[in-house]
């Protein structure tokens, strides 16, 4: 491992590593456009130049690894002169648009040139002129103009998913990025060109124009779309309602994490939040009678499951819990389930096309809780209980999220059995075809407007947080059942989040000794099953009782 | 000192392309001795000789094979540069026009040197009846089993981009990638063509082996000056009597190069300035050139020999106006990869435009020579450092020339 003085700090690092990485363990930011960590040196921008003693001038850092006895200097005269040439040079054909370029607030441009440019602006003559708003694909918009063709979008799409859609073409200061003839940037992760796109070049389509980004608040959350539980960003607009055509969750952006997602979200993940604000969202209790739908409060509708769990046997009742819920949910879901002795549960229903699959992060199962359900002993026959609604053995189904009639179950069996049905009870954020068919219909707050953890495919266990009050009157489902919980007699402590997760750290080995703040922005690991028990049942999984 | 001539010695020949003229006139002898010899051998006569890389950068030969590891598993390329874009520079056509053998045969013995068993000849897109010649010529040395037998030649024409001669940009190229060049390190040396160790060479440079090997590196290095040996090609242009390609001892001096062999300047008669080693060259004023046009007498006279282009301009050229077909050739040319090399060229070319045409601005010209000076040594190849020398010299040898186009 070589040693090495940065700045008059000694450190040592791993071999191989780079200059840019080392100054990093000592705290100093080295400014550079064309690095990032994910992808290959380019060694394009010429920004990251530093002073190494014994060379006759300032050398990049990203293309120089640390050796033993280097000794370097990031803030020599020499260097920051060089940085501001290069600043300018970056910034001559730059058309300085940022009161209408989304990027602005966030662009590396306007934050280097505060921190090393400062100079007064010398060109006087025309611009290079390139093409603007040319849309790349359904999720990218590139302007040319504004881009300083620091080749990390080709590297990626090169890279990182091997679809190669990106090159720059031309030459000199004509050059620009372009898509290769009768290509179109359409893979899986092509929203992530626009957050190493350090300019703004390359901008979300969805998001163009929409709020500027100092408006946005951000919150640390779990990308709910599959079994991945990819970190995220939330990015809200809460402080311009008039912003955003209304809409309170702007964006999401990947969080880096080592373990999980590095520096990556899919498309899927990016842009499946549409959900949260959209018109189809529950928003108060409702029940239905005859055809009639009416609004409820929380009172009547948690009588009304009161009243129907007593009313039905047990075995009368089935219930569909969803992988998408949150441990904090399921494992209320599982106190009410043994409060009431039911043992009718079930939570997979299969989707009606199985999800796509690859090998960098996007899973098959579109669920982020598969893994939670499954240690809480909430797996059984999704299609027994529908047979048995048939036949009219179960006569109450208690329905969370799901829409049994759009999977891949046959949709006239599924029908008959909603039919045969004495009551169908749905909680969930949006309305679906069996949110239709339900006689109560309770709303669900949605994952940003909330927090809990999810258990990854890998057994991660990781927190998402409150981005977002609930809309209308959508409570956490921990909520709805904690006070299902309580009419039904049993002990509920206070209405908080955590605290069903320490319950259930109690109650399930493989979650013992976590906690939120062990949880924290990173995750934690669940304990290994010990010695001996077959992988195939996880051996911390703790049956209903 | 108009030295012996090696390289031009069949350019009079109407047939010295073939291999039969070849043959006659001494052709393949030394390849026939270099097969006796040991690699190591070969790389240590070339360095004892004195030969330095004559497409522009004058590198020591014998050096840069010796640089190859030599405990390498794995090919080895050797790849001839016959690229030749430098603006004034025209003496690598004539050699793959008249004589591609003997550039053939320079490659087997350099192969041989550096243990390669296969050499590529990148030449330039515009260079249609040299790809012509050469690579007839290659396919003789394959009918009378020069090549074949341990040494192919693979013969790939470039697309038109001046970048492409720059050593890596041409082997980005070669590999059918962007012609950018690469950063080093990995010097090409080490990892360059398909990630091998690869030696690029020079046409002219490899055409001098056959008479290293053939006649010792000791006579070879005599020829020339202390720190450069033998004779090269040089590409005499601009105003004067006969312009053409000449092939004189390396310690020729500028001044002899115009006056003995171009036949002194035409025009008004009245030398202005040259231009000693292709565009990148910084410029030389009329009382510069007593000096000798080797690879470190033009380096001491603040400029270089490069690739030996002699450009001269006489007393009615308005050096102005050249600066901006030099700047308006390297703003095209700029490949765009590195930041201050692509933004800075367009906006240099666009400063002296303004210049000629009589709208500068009395800062111009500070902020050019700013512009290029902050620039220079900032880049991965020396494709901006070669723009800088014309431009900082143009204007710090004839400011009053600037100055007078400028509206008071």
């Amino acid at each position: 491992m070589p040693k090495l003085t940065i700045n008059g700090e000694a450190v040592e690092v791993p071999a191989g590593t780079n200059l840019i990485e080392a100054a990093r363990k000592v705290g100093v930011e080295v400014p550079h456009y064309c690095y990032h960590p994910a992808l290959s040196i380019a060694g394009q921008c010429r920004l990251c130049m530093v002073d190494i003693e014994k060379t006759p001038r300032p050398t990049i850092a990203c293309n120089t690894p640390a050796s033993d006895g280097m000794v370097v200097w990031t803030e020599t005269d020499r260097v920051k002169e060089t940085r501001k040439s290069i600043m300018e040079f970056h910034l001559i054909n730059h058309p300085l648009d940022c009161p209408v370029c989304d990027q602005a607030g966030e662009c590396w441009l306007q934050i280097y040139y505060m921190r090393y440019g400062l100079y007064d602006p010398r060109m006087r003559d025309e611009k290079v002129h390139k093409p603007k708003a040319v849309p790349l694909g359904p999720h990218v918009m590139l302007d040319a103009e504004r881009c300083i063709l620091c080749s990390r979008c080709v590297r990626f799409c090169d890279e990182v998913t091997g679809t190669g859609e990106l090159g720059i073409f031309h030459r000199g200061d004509d050059s620009e990025i372009g898509l290769f003839p009768g290509k179109e940037l359409v893979n899986k992760y092509s929203g992530n060109v626009v957050d190493i796109c350090p300019v703004g070049a390359l901008t979300d389509r969805d998001f163009r124009f929409a709020v500027r980004v100092w408006y946005l608040d951000s919150t640390a959350s779990i990308c709910p779309g599959c079994a991945r539980g990819c970190n995220i960003e939330v990015h809200v607009n809460r402080r311009r309602p008039h912003h955003n055509e209304g809409r309170r969750v702007a964006r999401l952006k990947p969080r880096f994490n080592a373990d999980v997602n590095r520096w990556w979200i899919c498309d899927d993940g990016r842009y499946g939040f549409t959900f949260v604000d959209d018109k189809t969202r529950l928003v108060a209790p409702s029940s239905r009678e005859d055809g009639a739908v009416s609004d409820a409060t929380w009172e009547e509708a948690i009588a009304a499951i009161v009243g129907a769990l007593g009313r039905f046997a047990p075995a009368e009742i089935g219930v569909f819990a969803s992988p998408k819920m949150a441990n904090e949910d399921l494992w209320a879901l599982r106190r009410v389930l043994e409060q009431c002795g039911i043992r009718r549960v079930a939570f997979r229903v299969p989707p009606p096309v199985p999800g796509d699959e690859d090998t960098l992060l996007i899973r098959s199962d579109k669920n982020p809780n598969s893994r939670g359900a499954e240690l809480l002993g909430l797996d059984g026959d999704g299609a027994a209980i529908l047979r048995a609604a048939c036949v009219r053995q179960v006569k109450c189904l208690w329905v969370f999220g799901h829409d049994l009639l759009a999977s891949a179950w046959d949709p006239a069996e599924t029908d008959a059995a909603l039919r045969a049905l004495s009551l169908l009870i749905f909680i969930g954020t949006n309305s679906n075809t069996t949110s239709e068919r339900a006689q109560w219909v309770l709303p669900a707050a949605a994952w940003v407007e909330r927090e809990g953890t999810y258990t990854n495919f890998e057994g991660r266990v990781q927190r998402f947080r409150q981005a977002v009050e609930p809309l209308g009157q959508a409570l956490p489902e921990w909520d709805i059942l904690g006070r299902v919980l309580q009419a039904l007699g049993a002990e509920v402590g206070a209405p908080r989040a955590e605290r069903w997760f320490r319950e259930l750290t109690s109650g399930v080995p493989a979650f013992g000794g976590m906690s939120y703040q062990a949880i924290g922005d990173t995750g934690a690991v669940l304990n290994a099953p010990s010695a001996g028990q077959p992988r195939s049942e996880p051996a911390s999984r703790t049956p209903l009782r | 000192m108009t030295a012996e001539k090696l390289l031009t010695r069949n350019f009079d020949r109407a047939d010295s392309h073939t291999l039969r003229a070849y043959l006659e006139t001494g052709g393949y002898t030394a390849w026939q001795k270099a097969q006796t010899l040991e690699p190591a051998a070969i790389t240590e006569e070339v360095k004892q000789s004195n030969l330095r890389g004559l497409g522009g950068a004058g590198f020591p030969t014998g050096t840069k094979w010796s640089f190859v590891p030599k405990n390498h598993t794995g090919p080895v390329y050797l790849v001839i540069n016959a690229d030749e874009g430098e603006p004034g520079t025209f003496k690598d056509r004539y050699l793959l026009e008249r004589d591609p053998h003997a550039l053939i045969e320079g490659m087997l013995i350099a192969a041989r040197a550096i243990r390669s068993p296969t050499g590529f000849v990148y030449i330039r897109g515009e260079y249609v009846e040299p790809w012509r010649r050469f690579s007839a010529a290659v396919g003789e040395a394959y009918d009378a089993g020069y090549l074949g037998r341990g040494f192919d030649v693979v013969v790939h024409r470039g697309a038109g981009a001046y970048i492409c001669g720059e050593e890596t940009g041409l082997i980005s190229s070669l590999e059918g990638k962007k012609g950018w060049p690469k950063l080093k390190p990995p010097f090409p040396a080490i990892k360059g063509a398909f990630g091998a160790p690869t030696i690029v060479n020079n046409v002219e440079t490899i055409a001098h082996v056959p008479h290293i090997i053939n006649r010792g590196a000791a006579w070879f290095a005599s020829l020339g000056t202390k720190t450069q040996g033998g004779t090269r090609m040089y590409s005499v242009s601009g105003r004067v009597t006969r312009p053409g390609v000449y092939e004189a001892s390396v310690a020729i001096t500028l001044r002899r190069i115009i006056e003995d062999l171009g036949g002194g300047v035409t025009g008004n008669g009245r030398l202005k300035a040259v231009v000693p080693g292709g565009s990148s060259a910084a410029i030389l004023r009329a009382d510069e050139i007593d000096v000798t046009a080797d690879v470190d007498g033009l380096r001491n006279a603040g400029t270089m020999a490069g690739s030996a282009g002699v450009i001269v301009m006489d007393e009615t050229v308005s050096i102005p106006e050249a600066l901006m077909v030099v700047a308006r050739f390297y703003a095209h040319e700029s490949c765009g990869q590195c930041t201050p090399c692509r933004e800075s060229t367009g906006w240099i070319y666009k400063m002296v435009r303004r210049i000629v045409e009589g709208r500068g601005q009395k800062d111009d010209l500070d902020t050019i020579l700013d512009v290029a000076r902050r620039g220079a040594g900032t880049t991965i190849c020396a494709f901006y450092d070669g723009a800088v020398g014309p431009y900082i010299s143009y204007i710090e040898k004839f400011r009053a020339e600037f100055e007078a186009l400028i509206p008071k």
